[in-house]
């Protein structure tokens, strides 16, 4: 069996399942933020529930519209608060403590490898990279597995995507991603798990590793996957005193396809309008010219990520034709890049910085785009209109190469600015 | 159960943004929500669009976010039923658990042009086109996704079997 097959029967309390099976699983956590809660919520009562299935184990983070940005958004977030408070949920996180949900649950320890993990956002796939069973569902599927603690779903079959060789200059877990999807396309990995190995994946930090599982809904696929190992290991000690499980896949286990890249063939890499499999090698993109850059998101606003926007940017100012907004995941990554003195090398930069929010990666607030403005992202679609008019574009990077570009005013490699 | 309606045919990985703008989030009455679906991708949609319409779209439709809201904004404005070569996984349980119902055909989603007018029969998954006179058969919906259909959607479903039990 695979590790997505194996976590699935385990949550069945079974030996072994097969792709394809429909199975009612036992869920360890169930998640959902200021968008998609009300609608749980909604349906929570409509079913006639009185209490959710655990109160440690539902989690609601108000991240996408907040801090509260007009009237309805604050309206949502009371809708998110009062339930919080009615159910005596141990997890709800108020702003000040909040962060993106995806970043701020693995930094909270509140989810370890081996569990199954759903919840009311696409990007809750992220959780893979620990070596769970995380997917995204909707909130009505979310409002009835906050009553039973169960989830009815189909075992996918297992996609295999192998990386071999060693990583260049400024290729990350991003470039690697952007790359496959751009192989593979937006439903190449459609109802699949996709399951990311090879030596390339092995010396990933966790950090490439989330970034990698994240997007693995912008390939189709159901949950992205990495078999724990020990910077899995090291990242999960200091979080958490619960145990876990860690599962491998056999070495006969079935896949429907295996992929194998070497990835010492790619480069950095850009996701150009408006679909994420449009990718290119960020030498052939050509002269773009830029008007805003975006450095965060749950995709890439973890502290590796600012680490490196910082070394690119210290001592050096952004062009006076655009703007960079960075946006620092969670609290906690907000304060360490302060005293790592990053925020300090932003702001001299030319930089906004801003507090944890999903804000502008889905046209929220905190970087909206204006009809005919160009942004460059380390963010996760770029469908459009996504981040503002229908007449705006996104492209979609790493943030070495955000970094790079913000300098330079439009879209380069990162060792035009800086020398590895 | 039998449908009929006006089509509306859409390109290929229609995302979720497409459907509804984030912009519109902030809240999630259905009504305010269907005012706005499609409103960047074809604006005059939701201007002519009538109860019992029907989508027609190429593959992977409603790609992206798992935002409720969208199969819901398409309900609200009147869709009655979605036909595509194929879905996104989220797009898909979130249609069915809000009782709208989907067909995957790519032999109509090829052949049947906007505004013919359909028929489909829900049970059978068969799909006429009135304009062209042509039969087209969609793969058919599965037994415990036909009772939720039944039933409206996951919750009144739930409700069902919990007033069942007594």
């Amino acid at each position: 069996m695979t590790i997505t097959e194996k976590i699935l029967a385990a949550h069945i309390n079974k030996k072994a399942v097969s792709a394809g099976e429909l199975i009612d699983v036992r869920i360890d956590l169930a998640l959902a933020n200021d968008i998609t809660a009300p609608l749980a919520i909604q349906a929570f009562n409509e079913i006639g529930a009185k209490r959710v299935f655990h109160r440690d184990r539902v989690v609601l983070v108000p991240d996408h519209f907040t801090p509260a940005k007009d009237i309805p958004s604050a309206e949502q977030c009371k809708t998110l608060r009062e339930f919080a408070k009615a159910q005596r949920l141990t997890y709800f996180f108020e702003v000040g403590q909040c962060g993106i949900e995806h970043v701020l649950l693995p930094e909270k320890g509140l989810v370890l490898p081996g569990e199954v993990v759903i919840g009311a956002d696409s990007h809750t796939c992220t959780y893979g990279a620990m070596g769970a069973f995380s997917t995204g569902v909707g909130s009505t599927d979310l409002g009835a597995a906050m009553a039973t603690g169960r989830l009815w779903l189909k075992v996918p079959e297992s996609l295999k995507l192998i990386y071999h060789g060693r990583l260049n200059p400024w290729v990350s877990g991003k470039d690697l991603i952007l790359y496959t999807i751009g192989d593979i396309g937006v439903d190449g990995a459609r109802y699949h798990a996709m399951e990311f190995c090879g030596e390339a994946i092995q010396k990933l930090p966790m950090s490439g590793r989330f970034t990698m599982a994240n997007m693995a809904i912008e390939a189709g696929g159901k949950n992205g996957i990495i078999e724990p190992d020990e910077v899995t290991l090291e990242f999960i000690k200091p979080r958490t005193k619960r145990p876990y499980k860690i599962y491998r896949s056999d070495r006969d286990a079935h896949y429907s396809d295996v992929k194998e890249y070497d990835v010492s063939k790619i480069h950095p890499q850009v996701a150009l309008p408006h679909i994420p499999s449009n990718v290119k090698d960020v030498r052939e993109v050509g002269k773009i010219e830029i008007d805003q850059v975006v450095i965060g998101s749950c995709t890439n606003g973890h502290l590796d990520d600012l680490r490196v926007a910082g070394r690119i940017l210290n001592g050096r100012k952004i062009a006076s034709s655009l703007r960079l907004i960075v946006i620092p995941a969670t609290q906690e990554i907000y304060r360490q890049a302060l005293k790592e003195g990053l925020i300090e090398i932003f702001i001299s930069a030319g930089g906004a910085v801003s507090t944890p929010t999903c804000g502008p990666c889905l046209g929220g607030h905190m970087g909206v785009l204006a009809e005919g403005e160009r942004a460059l992202a380390t963010t996760n679609r770029n469908f459009r209109g996504r981040m503002g008019h229908a007449g705006s574009e996104v492209y979609l990077c790493s943030p070495a190469v955000a970094a790079a570009s913000a300098i330079r005013g439009r879209i380069c490699h990162p060792e035009e600015v800086v020398r590895k | 159960m039998i449908l009929e309606g006006r089509i509306w045919k859409f390109g290929a990985d229609v995302d979720t943004d497409a459907i509804i703008p984030a912009r519109y989030l902030n809240q999630s009455d259905p009504k305010e929500l269907a005012k706005h679906a499609m409103e960047d991708e074809r604006p005059e949609f939701i201007k002519d669009v009538k109860k019992g319409d029907i989508l027609l779209a190429d593959k992977n439709f409603g790609c992206g976010s798992s935002r409720e809201h969208a199969p819901l904004a398409l309900k609200a404005a009147g869709i009655s039923c979605i036909i595509a070569k194929s879905f996104a996984r989220i797009f898909f349980r979130n249609s069915f658990n809000l009782g709208l119902p989907l067909l995957e055909s790519p032999e109509a989603s090829e052949a049947i042009k906007d505004g013919d007018r359909v028929r489909v029969d829900l049970d059978t998954g068969e799909i006429f086109n009135l304009t062209q006179r042509k039969k087209f058969s969609a793969t058919p919906i599965p037994a415990f996704m036909q009772a939720l259909l039944k039933d409206g959607g996951l919750i009144p479903h739930l409700r069902n079997k919990r007033k069942k039990r007594g």
